[in-house]
């Protein structure tokens, strides 16, 4: 049975220091943090790491949690969030959000903060360097780093249903995830422009790697939370988001159609004579056609035979959508206002994409993107393979606000947003209200020293004195604003706190 | 952000409408959008990286997850 759709994304953002001779991205990317955070890093607790752990139901042996391997530096900021060094890129973990909307502010909250570290790490660099960083996935030569969304998941659910659905999900939603991108890379056809940054890394259809033969579907099983009651679906199949409209609709759609996977509603609707299932035949090809393709046309084989565009299989997903809505309402997903919200943008862009993709120019990254490199290109007459076309692509992801392309367009109107900066700046610093980041944040920002390490599902305090006291944190949706606002009200110190929740 | 940019943009037939409301000649329209987008590509100009070749090449990352 359906859970209420808790979400995050995980930012790995591309990272260079200029100026200086030996360019360490694992130096620069620990300048930002410690640029960022002057005084206390709060240490992240490893107790219930276990990326090793198959959704299938093995342990890998020997497979050692990557960010044992790697972590180098850590924090947690006030708002929830986790920020530290991964693979030599900067990682930015968004708090856990309640639903599609929360998550696109704490999203862009993260390119604030990277932004503004970028300002902090010139205190620590020699004058002449900067460390610079890039809010997208490739750097155009064959590597690849991830933007990953979590959801909350039912355990009970088999995670064969989870694969079956989502296969086609993750190959179809493309059309509007899509971050842009110039040019193919590892092995793929030669195209000019493409939809997505990422479509050209997958190799497997389902595996529990993140970083070599990449599967469309991660089967790591890592709950964050009582693994009893709930999975924590690790999503390494999209793209790097700046249209807010793009992570929106990423967000909400996936968080209904996973909802509809937890209540059978695929089964019932193939029992009134629905298709059962929308399996393609072959996945990791289909993710490049529907990548390489930018009129969106290009047609991919379902198991039974039929031939369906990407745009044709969101719409069977989008009527099932509807009548789930009907039928069962959103309350999990973000009630009416934005899971309705969710729908009606959903048809929208599934209208334009059918009839002209080029309209959303302003909503979607890669037609926002693909617009702005034609006309460049076309006022100078450039060709695809020009350095300069290249360049334009990667500085639409430029995290700096004076040197980002996005932001440009954001300034002249051109793109739509769903946030006013006043919120995002706030999430830069406050958790959001409806989940347990409110106590993980509300902790840090009244105790700073006393939080001697955190993690998803767990706080430790140091209260003066006796052992450290670690909290348990195993539901998402406990220690919410509403839950905790009074205790933290009422309490003085982290020793008062830890014995009112222990009383 | 000016409030007017949250607007919500709902259905194509909507936008459709909003146009209509707009009293300049199609041609002078055309003209406008072409003068904007001419300044925006200006504005991009100024801020590019230089040497657009050199900058390209040396963005090399290590491969994440």
């Amino acid at each position: 049975m359906a859970v209420p759709k808790v979400c995050g994304i995980e930012t790995e953002y591309g990272v260079v220091l200029r100026g200086a001779a030996d360019a360490n991205p694992v130096l620069a990317s620990s300048m930002l943090i410690n640029g960022y955070v002057e005084h206390h890093k709060v240490g992240w607790d490893f107790e219930d790491e276990s990326p090793g752990r198959d959704a299938r139901g093995s342990l890998r042996e020997g497979a050692q949690p990557p960010e044992i391997e790697t972590h180098l530096v850590n924090t947690v900021l006030t708002n929830g969030a986790r920020y530290y060094v991964d693979h030599a890129h900067p990682e930015y973990s968004t708090p856990e959000c309640a639903d599609a909307l929360e998550l696109v502010v704490a999203d862009k909250a993260g390119e604030r903060v990277l932004a503004r570290s970028m300002l902090a790490a010139r205190r620590l660099l020699e004058p002449g360097q900067e460390v610079v960083v890039y809010k997208n996935n490739s750097d155009g030569k064959g590597n690849s780093y991830g933007t990953h969304e979590n959801y909350l998941v039912d355990r009970a659910v088999p995670f064969a249903n989870l694969v079956r659905h989502l296969l086609p999900w993750f190959v179809t939603r493309q059309v509007f995830t899509g971050g842009g991108k110039v040019g193919s890379e590892n092995g793929a056809a030669p195209v000019d422009f493409q939809l997505s940054q990422r479509a050209d890394f997958f190799e497997e259809e389902v595996g529990l790697e993140t970083t070599l033969k990449r599967p469309i579907v991660n089967t790591r099983d890592e709950p964050h939370a009582d693994p009893q009651l709930y999975r924590r679906l690790h999503v390494i199949a999209g793209d790097a988001n700046l249209c807010e409209v793009a992570t929106f609709l990423k967000v909400g759609t996936t968080a209904i159609v996973l909802a509809m996977i937890e209540d059978d509603f695929f089964e019932a609707a193939a029992g009134a004579g629905g298709r059962k299932d929308y399996s393609i035949v072959g996945p990791v090809p289909a993710m490049r056609t529907v990548s390489h393709d930018t009129t969106c046309k290009a047609t991919v084989e379902l198991s039974d035979g039929a031939r369906m565009s990407a745009v044709e299989v969101q719409w069977e997903y989008l009527r099932l959508a509807q009548k789930y809505a009907d039928e069962t309402g959103l309350a999990l997903c973000g009630g009416e206002l934005v899971g309705g919200d969710v729908l009606r943008r959903w048809e929208a862009v599934l209208t334009a994409l059918e009839t002209d993709p080029s309209t959303l120019d302003g909503q979607l990254d890669w037609v926002t993107k693909l617009a702005l490199l034609d006309a460049y290109a076309q006022r100078d007459g450039l060709s695809w393979g020009d350095p300069k076309v290249a360049l334009l692509d990667l500085q639409y992801h430029d995290v700096r606000p004076d040197r980002s392309l996005y932001e440009r367009l954001v300034r002249a109107g051109k793109v739509e947003r769903l946030t006013t900066e006043e919120e995002v700046v706030a999430a830069t610093t406050e958790a959001p209200v409806s989940t347990r980041a409110w106590f993980r944040g509300g902790c840090l920002a009244r105790w700073p020293e006393a939080v001697v390490a955190a993690n998803w599902d767990s706080i430790i305090l140091d209260v003066g004195g006796d052992p450290l006291k670690r909290i348990p944190m195993m539901e998402p949706l406990r220690g919410t604003k509403a839950h905790v606002e009074h205790l933290f009200d009422t309490v003085a110190t982290p020793a008062e706190l830890v014995a009112r929740l222990s009383s | 952000m000016p409030e007017q940019q949250r607007k919500q943009r709902s259905t194509p037939k909507e936008r459709v409408e909003e146009t209509d409301e707009v009293t300049t000649a199609p041609s002078e329209r055309g003209e406008k959008l072409k003068g904007e987008l001419d300044d925006l590509l200006d504005e991009i100009d100024e801020v590019l990286e230089e040497n657009a070749e050199d900058f390209v090449k040396s963005y090399v990352q290590k491969g994440g997850q």
